[in-house]
């Protein structure tokens, strides 16, 4: 049999020593290790360095001076504000960005490109100008501003407005995450449940939703996070009443500009290990349900 | 259930899916929709089940016009080609969804469990409700979804491409189980195909579709031995044909008349289409024409010749048996067992699609 031929003829080169050819598609020793070295040091200076920075300022004097730094009563409503503002906007951004991405994945309607970009709106524009552009409708100048005021409704410099510049930030995430999973999944399972007798809700509910749950806590996740961080849109709508429309990150700017450093890296620590937990909570997503989230993303 | 299909048009912009398309389906029968992709028959399964809207037309279940019934209403069994189960849930969840949520009276769990496991039983994957649709292989998915399908005891069973996506050998295997249950059950069902065979094995009778018109409906012996159009007669088996002249019933070609009998086709330029397996060999000067072999391969149990005929070498198939001593160069007369005329097509029948689709 020819198989046993070649083994008949293969000792001859057996007995040599195992050659370690260098892979053919690699590069030099070398150059890996300068290469791996430069994105190794790239990363710890502009992404870890920083991060370590905020952590041993916080506690530069101290676990106790730490801890004090929330005993600040305008310190605690920042953080209670940040809370509710995205106790708000995130719920409300799961209802409009499931909304929009079953719309946009699951049927045809004229117009459907031009929503799709202005979903990505928030992302193109500066934060600083969506807040200008409340403050242009809802402000004492604004456009609705004298009508609100007879009906002594306060938007700008209130809660309202940071729920509202905070909604327009955050408006992609979830919608972002959805629209590639639902379009990967089609139809069918949907038209199955039709016919099979179900009803449009029931089939939203039995079969839509179940299908994107993970997805939809993956942007849940990364609403929240942007939701709690965000400063420019928040910082033009706030006014910086301290104790009152201050969030955390505004509230970290002012103890900052007062040169209470301790306080401010503490406060901001409270941010970073916001981050960090959604990090580390995103990643245990992906590693688990990877499959489930998107095959179209990967940021 | 009997189902009666009017004049229905559907378009998609400029493009007609279905052409103003009649069929009555029989109550109990198996039907297939036949035809090569973008001929319609997709669009008119969807449309019967009501996931499609047509632009015209009325489709009735029995005497009760269901054009405008919505697809929960209209009570239809519909298994997908890509089984579409719901895959976050178990199998028994899966068939039992639509005893659960359609509607029908609501049954108790009790109840909805049992005719689960009687399906499961029907469908031959006792003791896989607990399983998930990833954990199953591709045959047994398309059986799930047969069943998911049958518990709501539909008017009809329509199937898209039902084993469009599944390997020659399941395929084959998942046909004749088909034909069973749908002996056993005895609904009425209508399954889409693009595959000419499992049409023709599977069916009682078959409707060919063309761009979105209806070509002919009947009995696989029907299609296959007298094809009304001759885009079914070059669409369902093989077949080469020739160009003639046509005057007064008796072809010419190239000039000279040919001995065949009476061709019916209207006078003026028209084609005769041959069977490979109905041209024979006999001496020069003895068959319809003459001819030269310019080709020979084997083909499963026969060996094909191409054989070229006339001045512009037209090209004829034949089904040859082996053991005959034939080489390329020769020279033979050609008689055909069958043929069928039909006038020229202004727009001749493209199959490359089809036939490249098949293959794949």
């Amino acid at each position: 049999m020819p198989a046993d031929a070649t083994l008949a003829a293969a000792p001859s080169l057996g007995t040599s020593a195992p050659i370690q050819l260098p892979s053919p598609i690699a590069e030099s020793r070398g150059a890996r290790i300068a290469l791996i070295a430069l994105a190794v040091a790239f990363l710890g200076f502009f992404l870890l360095l920083p991060l370590v920075a905020v952590f041993v300022e916080a506690f530069r004097k101290g676990v106790e001076a730490y801890f004090e730094s929330f005993d600040d009563p305008d310190t605690l409503s920042a953080i209670w504000l940040t809370v509710v503002v995205a106790a708000i906007a995130v719920p409300l951004n799961v209802v409009f960005g499931l909304a929009a991405s079953w719309a946009i994945a699951k049927f045809e309607f004229k117009g459907k490109s031009f929503l799709l970009s202005l979903i990505d709106l928030p992302f193109s524009v500066s934060p600083v100008v969506s807040g200008m552009c409340y403050v242009l409708l809802f402000g004492a100048q604004g456009v609705f501003g004298p009508w609100l005021a007879k009906h002594d409704l306060q938007i700008i410099f209130a809660l309202p407005g940071l729920v509202l510049a905070t909604i327009f930030v955050t408006f992609p995430f979830v919608a972002r995450e959805l629209i590639p999973l639902m379009q990967e999944q089609g139809t069918s399972e949907e038209e199955a449940a039709l016919s099979l007798g179900a009803g449009g809700f029931r089939t939203f509910w039995s079969v839509t939703l179940p299908n994107v749950r993970w997805a939809l806590l993956y942007g849940v996740l990364l609403c929240n996070a942007r939701a709690m961080g965000e400063f420019g849109a928040v910082s033009v709508v706030s006014g910086h009443l301290r104790g009152l429309t201050n969030t955390i990150p505004l509230q970290v700017e002012i103890l900052y500009n007062d040169y209470n450093f301790v306080a401010a890296f503490a406060v901001a620590s409270v941010l970073a290990g916001l981050g960090l937990v959604t990090l580390a909570i995103k990643s245990g997503l992906e590693w688990r349900y990877g499959d489930q989230i998107s095959s179209a993303h990967r940021h | 259930m009997e189902l009666k299909i009017r004049n229905l048009r559907k378009d998609y912009g400029n493009f007609p899916a279905l052409n103003g398309v009649n069929l009555d389906i029989r109550s109990g029968e198996l039907i297939a929709l036949l035809g090569p992709s973008g001929s319609g028959k997709t669009t008119l399964l969807r449309a019967i089940a009501g996931l499609e809207s047509p632009d015209g037309g009325q489709i009735f279940f029995g005497d009760n016009d269901a054009s405008r019934q919505s697809v929960q209403h209209r009570h239809v069994g519909f298994v997908f080609q890509h089984y579409a189960l719901f895959r976050h849930m178990k199998v028994l969840d899966n068939i039992a969804f639509g005893m659960r949520h359609g509607q029908g009276p609501k049954q108790s769990e009790a109840v909805i469990r049992k005719r689960v496991l009687e399906l499961l039983d029907l469908v031959q994957l006792n003791g896989l409700e607990g399983r998930y649709p990833a954990q199953l292989s591709g045959g047994q998915r398309q059986r799930v979804a047969l069943a998911r399908a049958l518990a709501i005891e539909p008017k009809v069973l329509l199937l898209d491409e039902p084993f469009g996506a599944l390997d020659a050998q399941v395929r084959k295997g998942l046909r004749r189980w088909l034909r069973q249950i749908h002996e056993e059950t005895g609904h009425t069902t209508v399954f889409v195909t693009h595959d000419q065979e499992e049409a023709m094995e599977l069916s009682d009778r078959v409707a060919v579709l063309h761009k979105g018109d209806l070509q002919q409906v009947g009995t696989p012996d029907e299609i296959y031995d007298s094809p009304a159009t001759p885009f079914v007669y070059a669409f369902i088996g093989d077949s080469t044909s020739l160009p003639v002249t046509i005057t007064n019933g008796a072809a010419t070609f190239e000039g000279a008349p040919l001995s065949v009998g009476r061709v019916d086709p209207p006078d003026g330029p028209g084609r005769i289409h041959i069977r490979p397996q109905d041209v024979t060999l006999v001496a020069a000067g003895q068959g319809v024409v003459d001819g030269r072999i310019i080709g020979l391969r084997r083909s499963g149990p026969y060996r094909r010749a191409d054989i070229a005929v006339g001045q512009h070498a037209h090209r004829i198939e034949a089904l040859l048996p082996p053991e005959l001593d034939v080489s390329i160069g020769d020279q033979f007369g050609l008689a055909f067992k069958r043929y069928a005329a039909f006038a020229d097509d202004r727009e001749p029948p493209k199959l490359g699609l089809a036939r490249e689709k098949q293959a794949a």
